[in-house]
């Protein structure tokens, strides 16, 4: 036996080695910082700042350098941020509430970048009639702003979740799903929603544009990363803002730049032209520093929150949907005050648009 | 004394069969501590009194939201789609193991359909699982199925074929037909072999069975799994893990001893 503890104590002393490693290293002054964003058309011009040196030329502006990542799948870029990999995601307002922010990290969006007004929608099978809904199983990626989309819709009709059933459906799913018999029902968002509406017998029966402004597409940064380096925040503003003037631009400039973003998220110029219709993208600094800034932020995220607490999403300790505190445009605080974990920050925006970057 | 000849005794044997769980368990909490020591709400590596409260929730109350007990109704979902799923996969790769070995012409016709079929990964083929089939139990089901049975059929008509040929030509001296070969020779000797297929088919069964729930689903363990990753929800991710773990042991050592229990001379057959 002691030459088995001999052996054992080298194996024991790699192995807490290799779990000290692997856990994350406390933040020095950091040069470095990592980017996640996943395709969806509010979100497609960070690809397109990454592939044509935006981010390079912001980031050197700053001495910083900023590693621009791709994920294919959404949840995942989130959870990555959640657990520390990445000090930026692109998320929606809801998600931020409910995974970042609810598991601890306390998170600020910088960037406002748009809302979703027709991107997300309640399709029915062969009835242009929402009450005809009542009774159905739904097909949605459940706990998603497709449910918050159909809670909203549901509302709006006077019916409750108890009135239908839910079936968590993948979103990459959702195209085919609907194909099947069995399925009757489904909310999901672009470009799901204009392949489903491809189908003579889908009807959409209520969509985003009806509730305007509660499904933003934000970019949020880890509030600890943003407070010791402001000038990440700044650069984050500084490559949106470039992106989106290049985008608009008239004529050759900005049509080649649409034209690789929808290249990019796997469709054609006159699609994500369509998508980008459904989409309130936010051309000035100003415009969005004024919505985040505006009253309606706060009553969106205080519809938001008690969906989420409704679904238990904001943690299991949550004792009543002011357990996480959000911060407001304005500074105001909804929530616990002593446990603010959600940000809207204008401050970075709001020097965008007075071009003091 | 050389290293191969070094045998550890019962005591030694017990420890070092510990030691990797061990060192896994230190590995976890130390790096679960330290994620937690920087963020106390931290969820990728919850601690352990973190997930014990997530079993009580999960495990040992009724859900508020839908009247039910959400572990027990999982599994009861899973242990369903993956328990019918592999009585398909083992009774037709028994008829189908048994036709290939046996019979040169439908060995001629199918034996490289099913070589090729089991290389095809059934997920990338979902679509159009789903059209034929409908989003319902069947398609999970036929996920499963045609997940394990072509590496079943593969390797039973390969155990046929391995059973001594004399013992074929000596049936046949003796006035036995096709089918009584089959059902008095063949099928005693594969039967044993047909759970040893079994056995190992158990961890691809789940992977397929959490997958399909992943897709489209209402209940079941990997729908859960897939659920709650939504939030990062690892002290009710790890549990689920370690159930569906121990489930796959449990079936794997339940198979063994069923092998042990009816087919005894098969333990010196595999010896020798």
């Amino acid at each position: 036996m002691n030459k088995l503890n001999s052996l054992l104590r080298p194996i024991i002393f790699v192995m807490t080695l290799a779990a000290v490693v692997a856990a994350p290293a406390h933040a020095a002054p950091k040069k470095s910082f990592k980017v996640a964003w996943s395709i969806y058309v509010g979100w497609m011009p960070w690809g397109y700042a990454a592939d044509t040196g935006i981010v390079k030329k912001w980031a050197d502006k700053y001495g910083l350098t900023i590693e621009v990542k791709q994920f294919n799948d959404y949840v995942e870029s989130v959870n990555q941020y959640t657990a520390g990999a990445f000090d930026a995601v692109t998320i929606t307002n809801m998600d931020a509430l409910s995974i970042p922010a609810a598991g601890g990290v306390d998170t600020t969006a910088v960037v406002t970048g748009d809302f979703s007004n027709g991107n997300d929608a309640v399709i029915l099978k062969n009835s242009a009639d929402l009450a005809a809904i009542k009774g159905q199983k739904i097909n949605l990626v459940e706990f998603s702003v497709s449910h918050y989309l159909l809670a909203r819709a549901l509302e709006s009709t006077h019916l409750a979740e108890k009135d239908i059933k839910v079936v968590n459906t993948s979103d990459a799913d959702l195209a085919a799903a609907y194909k099947t018999p069995d399925v009757t029902a489904v909310v999901t968002w672009n470009p799901i929603v204009s392949e489903i509406l491809g189908s003579p017998d889908a009807k959409k029966v209520f969509d985003s544009s009806q509730i305007p402004g509660e499904i933003m597409d934000l970019m949020v940064v880890n509030t600890a990363v943003l407070k010791d380096n402001p000038d990440f925040g700044k650069a984050l503003v500084g490559i949106w803002y470039e992106t989106i003037a290049k985008m608009n631009a008239a004529g050759v400039e900005g049509k080649a730049a649409k034209e690789a973003m929808a290249k990019a998220s796997g469709t054609d110029l006159a699609g994500f032209d369509s998508q980008l219709a459904s989409t309130k993208l936010f051309d000035k600094a100003a415009d969005a520093e004024a919505f985040t800034k505006s009253a309606a932020v706060g009553t969106t995220m205080d519809r938001v929150r008690k969906f989420l607490f409704d679904k238990a999403l904001l943690g299991k300790d949550a004792k009543s949907a002011d357990a996480v505190g959000i911060e407001l445009g304005d500074k105001q605080v909804i929530g616990d005050k002593d446990n603010v974990k959600l940000r809207f920050d204008a401050s970075f925006m709001d020097a965008a648009a007075k071009g003091k970057l | 004394m050389r290293l191969m000849n070094i045998k550890p005794n019962r005591q030694a044997r017990f420890y070092l069969a510990a030691l990797p769980f061990i060192l896994l368990a230190i590995a976890y909490l130390v790096g679960s501590g330290m994620r937690l020591a920087e963020n106390p709400n931290d969820k990728l590596l919850p601690a352990l009194p973190t997930m014990a409260q997530a079993v009580k929730h999960m495990a040992f109350e009724i859900d508020p939201r839908t009247g039910t007990d959400l572990m027990l109704s999982d599994t009861i979902a899973s242990l369903g789609r993956l328990i019918s799923a592999l009585a398909i996969s083992t009774s037709a790769a028994l008829l189908f193991g048994i036709v290939i070995g046996l019979l040169p012409g439908a060995n001629a016709m199918l034996s490289s359909f099913v070589g090729v079929m089991s290389m095809v990964p059934p997920l990338a083929l979902l679509p159009i699982l789903f059209i034929v089939m409908g989003l319902g139990e069947n398609s999970k089901i036929a996920l499963i199925v045609i997940g394990t049975l072509p590496c079943m059929i593969r390797d039973l008509s390969m155990k046929v074929l391995e059973l001594p040929r004399e013992q074929l030509i000596k049936a046949q001296t003796l006035g036995a037909s096709t089918w009584q070969v089959a059902l008095r020779v063949v099928l005693p000797q594969i039967a044993p072999r047909l759970i040893d297929a079994l056995r190992l088919q158990i961890g691809p069964a789940w992977l397929f069975v959490i997958a399909a729930e992943a897709i489209a689903s209402d209940s079941g363990l990997g729908y859960r799994i897939f659920l709650v990753r939504r939030y990062l929800a690892m002290d009710v991710i790890i549990p689920y893990v370690f159930w569906i773990t121990l489930l796959a042991f449990l079936m794997d050592a339940a198979l063994n001893l069923l092998q042990r229990k009816m087919f005894p001379w098969f333990a010196s057959v595999r010896a020798g």
